[in-house]
């Protein structure tokens, strides 16, 4: 995001460490401020819903009748089927699941180029959690200062208490977490008393261990450092930003020259910006940067130094929104306002009236500026796929008919002349109730009559199969074609299977094979 | 390395490598990846010494854990076998018609056959059991020493012309080449030909009837539909062992030959020789 021609040379810089190479750099600690304002409200709300998902969905209940699972989402491992309310998936029809990760994909294209690292900043599970054990860690600790002051005391048994509570909070919302992960792939109403009891599969308890362990140490001991170092995301997000994305910016261009003593400069006749050096915009960020030194790959854009900011801006009567979202353009716009077009030092007096408010030339953000045409033809392609996919799920076949025609031998010559060939046939009852069927042989094969293997139905043009609720059929079925009725050569024939009840059906061309001599 | 170089943007010196007019910067780890790396290097100490790990001029290090992974497949496939015992256990002590009559043993019994057949059978009767000139199709619905599920299961279990079973299937058609004229062999060719189809002259078959009665009758019936008792094949369907055609059918009277089965029961053992009658029996020509 940073572009050579913005003169932002006297912000950039950041505090020089020069000192000679060091194997490994240490953890700076960071402790968050807790935020008050519009976005940490939304935060809040944020997470009630992502963590309320989490939790809830595996106790929603759906009725399927007594041949199905009644949980509403499962992922059932062992039959190898998923289960998404009234939608039931086979895995030959993952391709559902590929759509919905396409839809993801194009989706976080579509949020980043319109609102920046939306994802990383509200919606990332980190992001929620590391929340989470923040409003822990502020329960036992207190905020920001006390935080502070507790860390660089000596340990004492007050320390020691409070520590102790602290980390065995998280590692109970730990449990937790991972513990809710597994209801996704069990009964969730049954899996609770064996998981207590100590009944549940080996796997389950191996999953929960290994998830607490991640959500602990993601949540409570790395934290900003899993963002910064671990996750591919801020890497990518350079090519998914643009000039017309909005994203979390300090505003230079009314901020500098900041200032903590804006009136004793006034009185010496010296300009001041809005910025009064505060340092409340660090203080409240949870990735422990400076957003004043301008976009930054740790910076996750949650937002809350705009809280923060607009909160001091309000307290002292100026403008909100010297960090605020902002569009690249809009911000060289103003900066080159601000500058001279880059020819001087930041002059807050260019882009204010002597009123105070703004020279009418600064440029605002107006919600039209995301309808362009890159964040149509992302929502074009969303949509897209989206409406392909509702409608392929909403008319696709619940009888499935596949037929596999005998590799060796193609065909089998009986005693009396007639030509046999033999399929393996499956048919597939994909709803959860069991019902009859009837597999006819093309009537238009002359001569034809099928014999299926095991079921005492020899020589017939129509039979009745009895399917299982949600489970596939696999029949042997042997096609023979009377002496004077075998074409030369490979013969087409449909194959049908039909469900009177629903009026389903299900078709497969089939090919007869028969030796050249035979007539 | 070139000279130290700071970078003016971020403060932070370089690696020094430059590729056009872009530096490198030498930011150093983070605490935490440099302790996963020590640890992972922990790690590989100690499983050097719980696992095979050092190779040795003719074995490795067994390691302090004494694990193999040759014993562990052995346990799998102990593992395997013994849920196997069941169903083997069950195919040993029914009779062939419960194995078929059951739902649930049928198609594992028709697995295991079809693995054993793989095995034993293909080398004569092709992989798909399709046969060949001399080696009959097990596909098809004729059965030269009958079709049903304990007749081939006999058949496959003491074999055919096997003279170290005493319970073989023995027959042979002894050579007429000596016995009949050549006109009457031509005679008698074109008569058995014509039981399942046209021959070039149709004169001959009225006096090739008369041979049949006298000289072939005896074991292949007076209809000419063979005799299962004696293994002597049915002449007047369209399958023929050793080929179709009067030439074909001449040759055999002249110097017939007949192929041997060796008996099964003492190399595979009962419950296979089960398993692989039912894959025959069920490969779509089985018998009542």
């Amino acid at each position: 995001m940073q572009t050579d021609d913005a003169p932002k040379a006297q912000i950039l810089t950041r505090p020089t460490p020069a000192k000679g190479p060091a194997l490994y750099a240490r953890r700076r600690k960071i402790f968050p401020k807790r935020a008050t304002g519009t976005f940490r409200q939304f935060k809040w709300i944020v997470m009630a819903i992502t963590l309320g998902i989490y939790y809830v969905v595996p106790w929603i209940r759906w009725d399927r009748g007594p041949y199905a699972p009644d949980q509403a989402v499962l992922i059932d491992l062992a039959t190898r089927r998923f289960y998404f309310f009234s939608i039931e998936i086979w895995p030959q029809e993952f391709i559902y699941v590929a759509g919905l990760l396409v839809m993801a994909g194009i989706g976080l294209f579509l949020v980043t180029s319109t609102i920046g690292r939306a994802w990383c900043g509200y919606a990332c599970p980190q992001t929620v959690w590391v929340d989470l054990f923040l409003v822990i860690e502020r329960f036992f600790e207190g905020d920001r200062n006390a935080r502070m002051k507790l860390d660089a005391g000596p340990w004492t048994l007050r320390k020691l208490r409070i520590r102790t509570l602290k980390h065995a909070s998280w590692l109970l919302v730990s449990v937790l977490t991972g513990g809710a992960w597994i209801f996704y792939f069990a009964d969730a109403p049954t899996l609770v008393p064996d998981l207590l009891s100590g009944n549940a599969i080996s796997t389950a308890y191996i999953t929960v261990a290994i998830l607490t362990a991640t959500t602990y140490t993601f949540g409570g001991l790395m934290r900003e450092q899993v963002c910064t170092y671990m996750c591919p995301w801020p890497r990518i997000q350079a090519a998914m930003l643009d000039e017309t994305s909005l994203t979390v910016t300090y505003n230079d261009w009314r901020g500098e020259p900041r200032s903590r003593h804006t009136k004793k400069a006034a009185a010496a006749g010296e300009s001041t910006g809005d910025c009064v050096d505060c340092n409340a915009c660090v203080a409240v960020c949870p990735m422990g940067i400076d957003i004043r030194n301008g976009q930054q790959l740790e910076c996750i854009t949650c937002a809350l130094c705009i809280d923060a900011c607009d909160d001091i801006m309000g307290r002292l009567g100026r403008e909100r929104g010297l960090i605020g979202y902002s569009t690249l353009n809009d911000y060289d716009s103003n900066m080159a306002l601000a500058t001279r077009s880059g020819t001087a030092l930041i002059t807050p007096e260019l882009v204010r009236t002597p009123e105070g408010g703004f020279n009418a030339a600064v440029a605002h953000f107006h919600w039209r500026k995301i309808l362009r045409p890159r964040t149509f033809l992302y929502f074009t392609a969303w949509s897209a796929v989206g409406l392909s996919m509702a409608l392929a799920v909403a008319t696709r076949d619940r009888l499935e008919l596949n037929v596999l025609h005998d590799r060796n031998p193609q065909f089998v010559r009986l005693s009396d002349g007639a030509v046999r060939n033999g399929y393996t046939v499956k048919i597939l009852n994909m709803i959860p109730q069991p019902r009859t069927v009837i597999l006819q042989l093309d009537p238009a094969f002359d001569g034809a009559t099928m014999t299926i293997a095991g079921a005492d139905l020899e020589n017939v043009k129509t039979a009745e199969i009895a399917l299982e609720p949600d489970r596939l059929k696999t029949l042997k079925v042997f096609v023979r074609a009377e002496p004077g009725h075998v074409a030369s050569g490979p013969q087409p024939f449909l194959l049908k299977v039909s469900d009177p009840a629903s009026g389903e059906t299900a078709g497969y061309m089939a090919t007869f094979n028969a030796p050249e001599t035979v007539r | 390395m070139t000279e130290k170089h700071i970078d003016d943007v971020s403060g932070v010196r370089t690696t020094g490598h430059e590729w056009d007019g872009i530096r490198e910067l030498d930011n150093p780890m983070p605490r935490w990846w440099v302790w996963t790396f020590y640890a992972t290097i922990i790690w590989s100490l100690g499983y050097v010494i719980a696992f095979p790990a050092w190779p040795l001029l003719k074995t490795s290090t067994q390691g302090v854990l004494g694990y193999s992974s040759r014993a562990e497949v052995d346990r799998d496939l102990q593992a395997a076998s013994a849920e196997m015992d069941v169903y083997q256990t069950a195919i040993r002590e029914r009779t062939m018609d419960d194995i078929l009559a059951d739902e649930a043993l049928r198609p594992i019994a028709i697995a295991a056959g079809a693995a054993a057949f793989k095995m034993n059978c293909v080398q004569c009767h092709g992989s798909g059991a399709e046969g060949s000139k001399g080696f009959p199709n097990l596909n098809d619905d004729d059965w030269m020493w009958g079709g049903n599920p304990d007749q081939i299961r006999q058949t496959i279990a003491h074999g055919i012309r096997f003279t170290k079973d005493g319970e073989t299937r023995d027959s042979l058609m002894p050579p007429f080449a000596d016995v009949l004229e050549p006109a009457q062999i031509a005679q008698v060719s074109a008569f058995v030909a014509s039981l399942s189809g046209p021959v070039r002259d149709p004169s001959l078959i009225a006096a090739g009837k008369t041979v049949f009665a006298e000289n072939c009758a005896a074991c292949h019936g007076d209809n000419a539909k063979g005799n299962r008792e004696m293994g002597a094949p049915n002449l007047t369907d369209a399958i023929w062992l050793y080929g179709s055609g009067e030439a074909s059918i001449a040759a055999q009277v002249r110097a017939p030959r007949a192929g041997v089965m060796p008996a099964w029961n003492d190399r595979l053992g009962e419950t296979t020789v089960k398993e692989l009658a039912t894959f025959v029996h069920e490969l779509g020509g089985g018998e009542k």
